[in-house]
This record gives C-alpha cells, sequence and structure tokens, in this order.
C-alpha cells in the first residue's frame, strides 16, 4: 500500500498554504482534462523572490498532496528556482512511483505554476514551451 | 424476414472456468481482477493463434495477388466478413465494412453520407448517452454544413426520457444517432421505439454498438437501423479492426470516404470511377490480420453464446449492485441492473475516482477511473469523474468480490479526511 503512504495523506488532509490571495501578482488555474482535477496558484512575488503562495483546486491524493508539497518548497525561493524545477524533483518530492496517468497528476501543480509565470504551456518533462 | 442463423443461441450457462483457461492474462496468481472490458476486452489464445497463423503461414496482401497464399488470405478476410455478417444477421455480407474501429466508422457515415445528405437547418437528434465518438463527429458535420444538434435527454434514473421524443423529432430531423448501450451508465436503450419514431419521423438512424454487438444478440433485421458501427477490440478481438453496417441503397449511393488503392475500378489522370460495397469503403491496405482475428473473436463469442454471455452479465451486474450498495458512501449511478448491461458507474464519498482506481490497482483488480469518453453526460450527472467495473464473460463473483474488498480498503485507507 506504499502508492497513498502516510506524508502524501497527511498533505492531502491537512493541505499547507492551501487557499487564494486577495491581490496576487501571479493567479493562473489549469485542470488535467484527463480526470478534471483543477489546481490554481497564487503568488505574491518581490523581486524574484516568492513572498507567498497559495494553491487551491479539487482533485485526486496525488495532485493535491503534490501542490501542497510544492508550495512548501517554493517559498521564498525564486520564480527562477521554480522554472527550473523538473519532472523528477516533482518525483523526488512524492516519493512514490507512479504510472505515466498518474504521473501528470503530480505535475499539475508545477505545471500551473511555470504556465502562470512564465507562460510555459507543455507538461514539465515533456516538450516546456 | 428475420433468418434464424447458426449464431442464435440458446441458453446454456457459461463454464467460465473453461473460458478462462483461455486467457493467459489471468494465469498469475492471485489472478488479475478485470473489470475494464468496456474500454477494451481481453484476448483468447484461439483469436492470437488465427492471426499468428496468418503471420506465419500465409501472410500476403488480399485482392490483388495472383499467388496461392495471397488467395488465402484474401479467403480468410472475407470470411471474416461473413462471419460478421452473419453475427448481425446483415442480409448480405457486402453490407458489412471493415474499419479501424466505431470512431472510424461513425466518422466514415458523417462525412461521406453526411455531406451528401445534411444541409443547413438539418437536426441531428442526439441523447445525453453518447460517447464522445458518436457525438463530436456530429458537432463537426454540424459546423461543416449549419444543421444543428438536439439532444433527447435522461431521467433522473439514467434512462431515455421518451417523454421528449415527440417534440426532439421534427421534420427538419435527418439523421437520429445514438448508442445502443451506454459506456458509463449501462442503460439499454429501446432501440426498438426509437428507429421506429425516427423513422416515422423521416429520419435515418445510425446505432453505436460497440457495447451491446459484443454482448448480446444484436439484429439489424430486427432493428432496421440504417447504419450500426462497433469494435473488434471490444469483443475479444485484436484492436484495429471495427464494423460498419449499413444498408447497402444508402451505402451503393454515398461518395467514398478516403480514396486510394483498392477502392477503384478504373483511374484515369483525372478522374476515376468507384468500386462496389464494401471495397468502396475499404481503401489502402486494410488490418488484414486484426480481421481475422475478429471472425475467429465472432466464432468464441458465438460459441459460448451470446445469451449465455448476457445472462451472466447481469447475474454479476445484480451482485456487484448488492456488494457495492452495502458499502456506506457509494453512490452508484444510472437504471437498476435488469434495464442495464454489465456496467457500473459509481462513487465513493470523499474520495476521488482515480484514487479508487489507484488503490484498487494495488489489490490487482482494474477498473476505469474519468470521464469515460461522456463529459456532456458527466455534465449532466453533476460529478467530474465516475469509476467504472464492466464485466465480459470472464469474470467472476471473486473478481466482484475483490472489487467490494478493496473498496472497503480503500475506505478505510481515506476516510480519516472528511475536510
Amino acid at each position: 500500500m506504499n502508492i497513498y503512504q502516510e506524508e502524501l495523506l497527511d498533505h492531502y488532509e491537512n493541505p499547507s498554504n492551501y487557499g487564494t490571495l486577495p491581490n496576487p501578482d501571479i493567479s493562473h488555474e489549469e485542470d488535467n482534462p484527463l480526470c478534471g482535477d483543477k489546481i490554481r496558484m497564487d503568488l505574491i512575488v518581490d523581486d524574484d523572490f516568492i513572498k507567498e503562495v497559495r494553491f487551491s483546486g479539487y482533485g485526486c491524493t496525488i495532485s493535491q498532496a503534490a501542490a501542497s508539497m510544492l508550495t512548501e518548497k517554493i517559498e521564498g525561493k525564486t520564480l527562477t528556482e521554480v522554472k527550473n524545477l523538473s519532472r523528477d524533483d516533482i518525483m523526488d518530492m512524492i516519493g512514490i512511483p507512479l504510472g505515466p496517468v498518474r504521473v501528470k497528476c503530480a505535475l499539475l501543480a508545477l505545471k500551473v505554476l511555470k504556465a502562470g509565470a512564465y507562460g510555459i504551456k507543455g507538461w514539465p518533462g515533456e516538450e516546456e514551451e | 424476414m428475420t433468418q434464424k442463423t447458426m449464431y442464435t443461441s440458446a441458453f446454456r450457462p457459461l463454464d467460465v472456468q473453461a473460458i478462462r483457461e483461455d486467457f493467459p492474462i489471468f494465469t498469475e496468481t492471485p489472478p488479475l481482477a478485470f473489470l475494464d472490458s468496456a474500454a477494451s476486452t481481453q484476448t483468447p489464445r484461439p483469436v492470437v493463434e488465427a492471426m499468428d497463423a496468418y503471420y506465419d503461414t500465409y501472410r500476403s496482401n488480399i485482392h490483388r495477388g495472383i499467388y496461392r497464399i495471397s488467395e488465402e488470405a484474401t479467403d480468410q478476410y472475407e470470411k471474416a466478413r461473413q462471419k460478421v455478417a452473419r453475427l448481425i444477421n446483415a442480409p448480405r455480407t457486402s453490407e458489412v465494412i471493415f474499419t479501424r474501429n466505431t470512431t472510424e466508422s461513425i466518422n466514415l457515415v458523417a462525412y461521406s453520407w453526411g455531406s451528401a445528405n445534411i444541409q443547413q437547418g438539418d437536426e441531428i437528434v442526439l441523447t445525453d448517452l453518447e460517447h464522445h465518438s458518436n457525438l463530436v463527429p456530429w458537432q463537426m458535420l454540424a459546423q461543416r454544413t449549419g444543421a444543428s444538434l438536439r439532444y433527447l435527454e435522461i431521467t433522473d434514473q439514467g434512462l431515455l426520457d421518451f417523454t421528449q421524443l415527440q417534440d426532439v423529432l421534427t421534420e427538419k430531423t435527418k439523421l437520429v444517432a445514438i448508442t445502443h448501450v451506454s459506456n458509463v451508465l449501462g442503460t439499454i436503450n429501446p432501440m426498438q421505439s426509437i428507429i421506429n419514431a425516427a423513422h416515422a419521423a423521416g429520419a435515418k438512424v445510425i446505432v453505436d454498438a460497440a457495447q451491446s454487438v459484443p454482448h448480446f444478440h444484436v439484429d439489424v433485421q430486427q432493428l432496421d437501423c440504417d447504419f450500426l458501427a462497433f469494435s473488434g477490440h471490444k469483443m475479444c478481438g485484436p484492436t484495429g479492426v471495427g464494423v460498419l453496417y449499413g444498408k447497402l441503397e444508402l451505402l451503393d449511393e454515398m461518395p467514398p470516404f478516403l480514396g486510394g488503392g483498392s477502392m477503384i475500378r478504373s483511374v484515369e489522370r483525372d478522374i476515376s470511377t468507384y468500386a462496389d460495397v464494401p471495397a468502396k469503403f475499404e481503401a489502402g491496405t486494410p488490418s488484414i490480420a486484426e480481421a481475422i482475428g475478429l471472425g475467429t473473436a465472432v466464432d468464441y463469442i458465438t460459441q459460448a453464446g451470446l445469451a449465455s454471455i448476457h445472462v451472466h452479465e447481469q447475474e454479476l451486474t445484480k451482485y456487484a449492485h448488492d456488494r457495492l450498495q452495502k458499502i456506506e458512501g457509494v453512490t452508484i449511478y444510472g437504471p437498476a441492473p435488469h434495464q442495464k448491461a454489465g456496467v457500473i458507474s459509481f462513487n465513493i464519498e470523499g474520495i476521488h475516482p482515480h484514487d479508487v482506481a489507484g488503490i484498487l490497482d494495488t489489490h490487482n483488480v482494474a477498473i476505469r477511473a474519468g470521464h469515460h469518453c461522456a463529459q456532456p453526460l458527466m455534465k449532466k450527472l453533476d460529478v467530474i469523474a465516475t469509476a467504472r467495473a464492466s464485466f465480459y464473460l470472464y469474470n467472476t463473483y471473486e473478481d466482484v468480490d475483490r472489487l467490494s474488498e478493496g473498496l472497503q480498503n480503500a475506505q478505510k485507507l481515506m476516510t480519516r479526511r472528511n475536510i
């Protein structure tokens, strides 16, 4: 039963940085048409530094837990660092092996961030434009 | 007019254990509980062996070789067409066209018949239950021609609302495109009354039979449908081959769909004349091995007995309804078991269907989760997605038990959370 290990379930149950920001510098929302999962990311950015971040949305454990973990990871970091985050970084963060469909659940939050900040449309690790 | 054929089987119970021995995928321990046959079925050995025999002993192109193995390939390909024609009781073998799948069959009609017969102001009637494959081609046709789409809606029980039929069918209706069995809810639509009503209104009818032909006896003469489409890979056959049945007088008048080799009679620089049906609609080298495999799949399911398969699936469906309804928080969508085929869409309160499927997978139970290529229906049901279990001739009560136990495990794991 390693697929739903404690850490993931904890993030799903008690997500970090869940909610929205009133006047975000960046706000972007996308869904995964395969399963209908939806994530919105709101950011306050000061001189490339991410001062505050909130996520909202709905979906499966993987997509919501990954979003929660990602907000913890990027708070206080720079957008440039976010841009450099890769598919493998997210997989390391999740810490469990995922099949190709569920990988997209895990990557949705990062995809939303990169699209919101840089207009990058593709899935992380695939054709990022 | 309906002829009794060798394929009209009397009922005898399925020997499920014997059937399972034909499917190598079920030999592992614990066996795979495969509950996603509505998406694609497993393949029995005889089907694979028939395709191997083609590749190993008479591989060649059809309809052109003068040599022996090409004649053999042509013969086997055409025999497969005869088997399919007998399966659906088509009056003529030439009314069976091999395509890639149901989707391609429907697109063939949308482009070929649709472009010649649908004009601005015409109406095409669909239902709430349609799979994207019987919806998007008609949207595209409507956009090309200026026709419009109308929908026959479903009731809260997931059955078509017949009170709307007289409103929806008008003198503008040129086509009714309707699924025989819903791939999401399992609803078996009363095709006979719909087809009769459509014909009375002067409309043609195309039936999406992807979820019916594999599971019970479908007789195109009895239905009197104008077109009927289904896929090989949902009936123990291989991927890459599907069927379009059409009434000969319609097929004869339709322009070709794809142009190329095999579909012509003669070609000059500026103009060609076309072959008769079915060749007119089979441009290029077709899926030869796959068509032969489909012919063997037809043999396989008819030997098992379509009536027996249907009864077996209904018993499993009823049993699964009973088991699932005992689990707190489970919602089953669609009609009661006796009004539907072996398809159960459900959700568990507080657990995303992807998580349900993910946890079941760790129990070696395969179900589908998602929108099932029916996004308008998901919207109607007011859900993002559902989990779906579907049955076929090789499924057992034990498979249902493992589904039920897996769901209870998922619930234990996930219901700590209820935010």
